[in-house]
């Protein structure tokens, strides 16, 4: 009754307010909320149980900045910075040859798709399987007569970065790919017409019709990319569990949290990374932005 | 702009909501504290109520367990028990230690200090009354009063195949460091097995290495009377050092597996079964595991660490201990299944594989052979008064981790050459760290 009385403008207020309030309670309790505590215990020394703790100040944010093994850990996560930039090429690739017209077009997009649909730990066993001592890179390796090339893949420390970064490659890449290939097919088709009459190539074609055309879903993979090398964590994390060089700043977190109990510590080390996210994005925007 | 004014508006009244919510939650659970001790007097036709028995077994919780519950009803007609099982036991229950459901019998999680135990459990009774019953409740007692009961109480060494020392022409059980390593270096020759299996990739089994602390020293005072008051706990000539330096040697020896990377913890009893694996560290609670795999259990044998010190001791340890959670609304009769269960079930000895901590229970298979050697058989020292948990904090803070995976896993990193440090630099490190730590815990 009272709705009926109301005015259009306050109708669809309170229609708005009605349909927002529950994904912003969900949104608030699960997202701002952690977040908000995470801040507040990055003050603290709280071990993760007790009833009690102790404001230390900026004693977390001292450490980590001061004690070097909290940093080191950042160069491991260059080789996931490289591993970003040829997943996005390859996906690029794929996308771009599967827009074109090619024989089994779906049954090869679901190929490339089906690692995404996989959960994280089964690829984390399936490549640990792979890297054994005479397991199936090693198998293919030898069936190839190349078998000089068999290695400790994770034994050895000036490897087992590498094969970790491929297998995050060729986990994540199926999901740039599907991105890219959307992005690419809402490209109208009288353009290509257009270029074809003008005596373009299919290379003109990707340098000068889908590139510009996709730039900006380029750069959201680049950002999604490097926030996530940045992170990196549960394919090293199944697989070595960040031991023999292959430690990350994200497992390194869990472990001060989990195995030592210093949640307080690993609170502050979560803001860190999240301010190293943030400050990466904004610059990448900017840095993008002076292009345009 | 006026409706982002409202929506602000609400976000920020359901923030406040939010904050409040939270903090009240939190300040409740600081009432309860221990309300007496519960008693055991009332017989089991009085005693009635549900309770839920949380456990780490998901293997045995939907067979053996069950029995277990068939044979306790007749007992105790009245109680209803239920059980639940967590695979990831030490890190669930701590997550739920935050709330008031954590079951009403259930396992002490090892990472709870001691000192924060009775805000979650319910004194069991008097140390002074109970050590006459039962062993090793040293490690949950608090101002005097016991916390926690160990379901098992296991012994620590190493978990080995007979036949394959003996087919690499070992004769003698090891007991030097040195004997250990030449008799290795024989399985090796053989080259039918792996002489030592390091389980590196699942981590946790290199932590077993920690328990032999004691063998290595010899003492029993070591663990928790020595080591709290010591700067010097990785120097040379320690029995840290001695200890992981066995480790050391035996990885930079080619004495373990050939990939440590890629190891897997079940195949890896499979193996020592069948004799493709000579030997693991590991303790009392494995050999059934093992000798349930082996065609010939009869073949899997135990013997202490390997130690230069004059006395060899094998340690005993507390498995988990078993208490009951002071939200609890059956406190009688969760008493009562614990007591059970200690007592009359097979736990101890059979699932859990230890020896019972029952006074005057008998020894198990596996250490009948023991008796009557210079194998000698020793809770450790508990800590001085004042001093409870002091190791365990100075570990934490040091972020050395005495019972984690990752200094030993350092250690087998630079002895097969993957990493530059030396054994000495590791050592220095783990020290120094130690040094540090117990300077800044002391001054707390």
């Amino acid at each position: 009754m009272v709705f009926k009385n109301m005015s259009y403008k306050n109708q669809r207020k309170l229609i708005i307010i009605a349909f927002s309030l529950i994904p912003v309670v969900l949104l608030f309790t699960f997202a701002y909320l952690p977040v908000i505590n995470m801040f507040k215990y990055s003050f603290t020394n709280w071990n993760g149980y007790s009833d009690h703790y102790k404001w230390v100040g900026f004693k977390n944010y001292k450490t980590i900045f001061t004690d070097p093994k909290y940093f080191t850990v950042f160069k491991v996560s260059l080789y996931y910075f490289v591993a970003t930039f040829v997943q996005m090429g390859l996906a690029l690739y794929f996308a771009t040859i599967l827009s074109f017209k090619v024989r089994a077009k779906n049954f090869f997009k679901g190929v490339l798709f089906f690692p995404s649909l996989l959960n994280g730990v089964a690829i984390g066993f399936i490549f640990l399987f792979f890297f054994k001592p005479d397991g199936t890179l090693d198998t293919i390796l030898n069936f190839l007569g190349l078998s000089s090339l068999s290695q400790g893949w994770l034994l050895n420390p000036n490897i087992i970065n590498v094969s970790l970064a491929g297998a995050s490659i060729w986990r994540y890449m199926g999901f740039n790919f599907i991105i890219f290939l959307g992005a690419i097919s809402s490209v109208g088709k009288d353009v290509y017409e257009a270029s074809d009459i003008d005596g373009a190539n299919k290379w003109h074609q990707f340098r000068h019709i889908i590139i510009p055309s996709i730039k900006r879903i380029v750069q959201l993979n680049l950002i999604l990319g490097i926030s996530g090398a940045i992170s990196a964590f549960d394919i090293p994390y199944i697989m070595t569990g960040g031991s023999n060089g292959s430690n990350t700043f994200v497992i390194q977190t869990v472990d001060v949290a989990f195995k030592f109990s210093k949640l307080g510590l690993a609170s502050a080390m979560a803001v860190v990374l999240l301010f190293i996210v943030v400050i990466v994005t904004i610059l990448q925007n900017l840095l993008s932005k002076k292009e345009d | 702009m006026k409706r982002r004014k409202m929506l602000l508006g609400l976000m920020s009244a359901l923030l406040v909501f939010a904050m409040v919510g939270c903090s009240s939650s939190k300040s409740e659970d600081t009432g309860s504290t221990n309300t007496g001790t519960t008693g055991t007097a009332a017989t089991g036709k009085d005693l009635k109520g549900d309770i839920t028995v949380i456990t780490q077994k998901t293997d045995i919780v939907d067979t053996v367990f069950k029995d277990y519950a068939q044979k306790f009803k007749q007992e105790y007609p009245n109680i209803n028990v239920k059980f639940q099982a967590l695979s990831d036991y030490e890190g669930q229950i701590k997550v739920r230690m935050n709330s008031s459901d954590y079951g009403d019998v259930l396992l002490l999680p090892t990472s709870i200090p001691l000192a924060d135990t009775p805000q979650f459990f319910e004194p069991l009774g008097n140390y002074d009354d109970m050590k006459k019953q039962y062993n090793g409740l040293e490690e949950r007692t608090v101002d005097g009063k016991v916390y926690g009961i160990p379901t098992t109480i296991n012994f620590n060494g190493l978990v080995y195949n007979k036949k394959v020392f003996a087919d690499a022409g070992v004769t003698e059980v090891p007991k030097t460091p040195d004997q250990f390593l030449a008799a290795l270096q024989k399985i090796k020759d053989k080259g039918a097995a792996v002489p030592l299996y390091t389980n590196y990739a699942a981590g946790w089994p290199l932590t077993q290495w920690e328990a032999d602390l004691t063998t290595v020293a010899g003492n029993v005072d070591y663990v928790n009377i020595t080591q709290a008051n010591t700067d010097d706990n990785f120097v040379k000539g320690s029995p840290h050092y001695e200890l992981y330096k066995l480790m050391y040697d035996v990885a930079q020896k080619g004495l373990i597996e050939k990939d440590p990377t890629t190891t897997d913890w079940e195949t890896s009893k499979a193996d020592l079964a069948n004799g493709k694996i000579g030997t693991m560290v590991l303790g009392s609670w494995a050999i059934g595991q093992i000798q349930g795999l082996s065609k010939t259990p009869e073949d899997i044998g135990f013997m202490p660490f390997p130690t230069n010190a004059e006395k060899v001791i094998m340690p005993l340890a507390d498995d988990y201990t078993i208490g009951i959670s002071s939200k609890s609304s059956n406190k009688e009769a969760a008493r009562a299944w614990i007591d059970w269960f200690i007592n009359k079930s097979t736990y101890p000895t059979t699932e859990g594989g230890g020896m019972s901590p029952a006074v005057g229970a008998e020894l198990p298979a596996t250490l009948k052979q023991f008796e009557g050697t210079d194998v000698e058989f020793k809770f450790q020292t508990p800590a001085k008064a004042g001093q409870e948990g002091l190791v365990d904090k100075i570990d934490k803070d040091s972020e050395i981790g005495l019972w984690q995976p990752d200094f030993k896993k350092r250690i087998i990193e630079a002895a097969i050459g993957n990493k530059k440090e030396s054994y000495d630099d590791i050592m220095k490190d783990l020290n120094d760290k130690w040094k540090a730590s117990r300077a800044s815990v002391a001054s707390e």
